[in-house]
């Protein structure tokens, strides 16, 4: 396994942003971390790359535990490691050169000299399809699709183990959108690196990923194979996020069982009692108030879900109650 | 007659690189109750088409020409203090961002009052009772408890159902609303859709939805027009449009979207948007078509009927799937 998250916890003061969070990734295997505002998801990654300490659990990088290394001991294994974030407009130093931004880790980490490195960036660049020319620009002279091939090629450049995208293509028109999907596709299978990609977006998630792992108030409610998870989604929100999400074909759109859930998401300062979902759940009953079900697997396929409603022999189905 | 009816509308605006054309010649109407989307990508002139018609673009550096009627009436050439009494009661407007449009430091309920004061001439009393009144209409649990809060004890689903509350309390002809549910997570899009939905099936309220998001359009629109530099390229019912997509630019939209990939992979559109500085006699699109002839190059294409009269696109080589 490139990365193995146990039983991962962070809080930020009050607020229980993860709360108890299991998850792996093998080696170039991409994994969907799926969730609405709010579920923890960037906060997953961002302890993944310590950026933010955790409150408790553990990290294992490559099998190394990861959990507390100081930032000195932490150096080295950031080259195993990088973030592509959603925004790139304001992740990219304003200062700096395409050359130089893109360049930056190789001198960072020591790895080759100023002269040498120019030679790493301009391959590159090629690699993520930016022109040659586009090495002495600055980022405002980029448009946003060009900026995160910028962040690619910056993150791939050390060749990662993993890397983490963090909505890399949430903010970018549906036209420039499609062509950084297909080259982070290509990118994965060229260079093989595992990837935890962090999206609120389903169907991103479909085209992208082999597994996914869907979060809500700080915990995966269900994870598993892509295909599985879309054809067969197990666990009530699971399946209102998937019939919520509109589809572009207005007869089928207009034919689809909806579920439409109630209420708000509650606070992460003060989740609910028993199962989180159990205040939006249209099929909630009273064990749900007051047990919080475990992320178990009982028809052993590869496919965990917490809820109690799902056994051996049954799977609920939230649109049966409308 | 049209309810509202746009006439070869042409906005530029004076910028510090020039005159940027946004909106290049536009001509659109819309129905008593009809929900029209308008579509297109980022800078495309889909919110500032959208936008004069309550003529709420900077005055000072807007340069507007054209004909904008609302039931017959011109409202391009009306003095200010007529358009104030238009804008918020026959014409109102819901935006994206739900926190910023709303004045943080005084309750929702006052925020809905003083609409109702301004424009209906309600007593204190009255106007408090109909806000609780619009606030149950837009779906908000316990509106008697909620008339009292700030915006910041409302989720943002919460805070944009009130928002629709203002816009649609004095009863208008003509809500438009720029991209109301971007912000909102998946799960609560779908109710606030519902809401645009039963409001026109209740008031009769017509609605024009700008949006980026073709599943919104699928969703909810009747009609759509699709804008590419400017323009509109392609206008028709929405079964029309998705069933037999004819303008080119169209057909790479939809099928750009990460559901329609096809073996893994998605279509791009290749290219950039043109400059919205300059507008050469020719086809906007033609440098990233792949259907493009050199006629495209000579002259730029009007809107013509298709296969049915409703459907209109601009393009000299329109078709299928290409």
């Amino acid at each position: 396994m490139i990365l193995e998250i146990d039983n991962l916890v962070k809080h930020y003061g009050q607020v229980r942003a993860v709360d108890g969070l299991s998850l792996s990734i093998g080696e170039g295997e991409v994994l969907g971390l799926v969730g609405e505002s709010g579920s923890g998801k960037s906060t997953v990654g961002k302890c993944v790359l310590r950026l933010t300490e955790p409150t408790s659990g553990g990290i294992r990088l490559d099998g190394r535990d990861i959990t507390h290394l100081s930032r000195r001991a932490m150096r080295p294994l950031r080259r195993d490691v990088h973030i592509v974030f959603q925004d790139p407009y304001s992740s990219l130093n304003p200062r700096f050169t395409i050359e130089q931004i893109v360049g930056e880790p190789l001198l960072h980490h020591g790895i080759a000299s100023r002269r040498a490195a120019g030679g790493r960036v301009a391959a590159m660049l090629e690699q993520v399809g930016l022109r040659p020319e586009m090495r002495s620009r600055f980022p405002h002279e980029l448009s946003g699709g060009q900026r995160q091939r910028v962040g690619l090629a910056r993150a791939l450049i050390l060749a990662p183990k993993l890397v983490v995208a963090d909505e890399p293509v949430s903010a970018l028109d549906v036209s420039v959108q499609a062509s950084v999907l297909n080259l982070i596709t290509d990118l994965q299978r060229e260079m093989g690196f595992s990837c935890l990609f962090i999206t609120h977006d389903l169907s991103v998630v479909e085209f992208l990923a082999d597994r996914i792992a869907v979060m809500y108030l700080g915990k995966i409610v269900e994870s598993g194979p892509t295909a599985q998870i879309f054809a067969e989604p197990r666990h009530p929100y699971t399946q209102a996020l998937l019939s919520a999400a509109p589809v572009a074909d207005p007869v089928r759109q207009r034919e689809r069982r909806r579920i439409v859930l109630g209420g708000d998401v509650p606070s992460p300062v003060d989740p609910p009692s028993g199962c989180r979902f159990h205040t939006r759940c249209p099929l909630a009953y009273d064990a749900c108030r007051t047990s919080e079900p475990a992320l178990t697997d009982p028809r052993t396929s590869g496919h965990p879900v917490a809820c109690h409603l799902v056994t051996a022999d049954h799977v609920p189905d939230a649109a049966a109650t409308r | 007659m049209s309810l509202l009816e746009i006439t070869d509308l042409t906005v530029d605006f004076d910028t510090e690189d020039g005159l940027v054309q946004a909106v290049r010649g536009i001509s659109l109407d819309l129905g008593e109750g009809e929900i029209l989307a308008l579509c297109g990508e980022s800078g495309c002139g889909k919110s500032v088409t959208a936008m004069s018609v309550p003529r709420l673009l900077p005055p000072d550096t807007t340069r507007l020409s054209g004909s904008v009627k609302l039931d017959g009436r011109e409202l391009t050439t009306l003095p200010e203090s007529r358009m104030r009494q238009i804008r918020g009661k026959d014409v109102s407007v819901v935006f994206q961002e739900p926190m910023t449009s709303l004045n943080p430091s005084f309750t929702v309920g006052y925020q809905i009052t003083e609409v109702l004061r301004r424009h209906e001439g309600l007593s204190r009393k009255a106007a408090g009772a109909r806000a609780v009144e619009l606030l149950e209409l837009v779906g908000i649990p316990l509106p008697a408890r909620r008339v009292k809060e700030y915006p910041h004890q409302l989720s943002g689903g919460m805070r944009q159902r009130v928002m629709i509350a203002i816009a649609v309390a004095c009863s208008p002809r003509v809500l438009i609303a720029d991209e109301p549910t971007t912000a909102l997570d998946v799960t609560i899009q779908a109710g606030v859709l519902d809401v645009f939905r039963d409001l026109r099936d209740r008031l009769g309220t017509a609605v024009i939805l700008i949006t980026h998001d073709l599943g919104v359009v699928a969703d909810i629109a009747d009609r759509a027009v699709v804008m590419y530099a400017g323009r509109a390229v392609e206008q028709a019912p929405v079964a029309e449009l998705f069933a037999r997509p004819r303008h080119p630019y169209t057909l790479g939209l939809m099928n750009a979207l990460p559901s329609a990939a096809v073996n893994g992979r998605l279509a791009e559109i290749p290219g950039m948007v043109p400059s919205p500085l300059t507008d050469p006699d020719e086809c906007a699109f033609q440098a990233r078509c792949g259907r493009a002839q050199p006629d495209c190059r000579l002259r730029r294409p009007t809107l013509e009927p298709q296969l049915l009269d409703a459907h209109l696109a601009a393009c000299f080589h329109p078709g299928g799937q290409s």
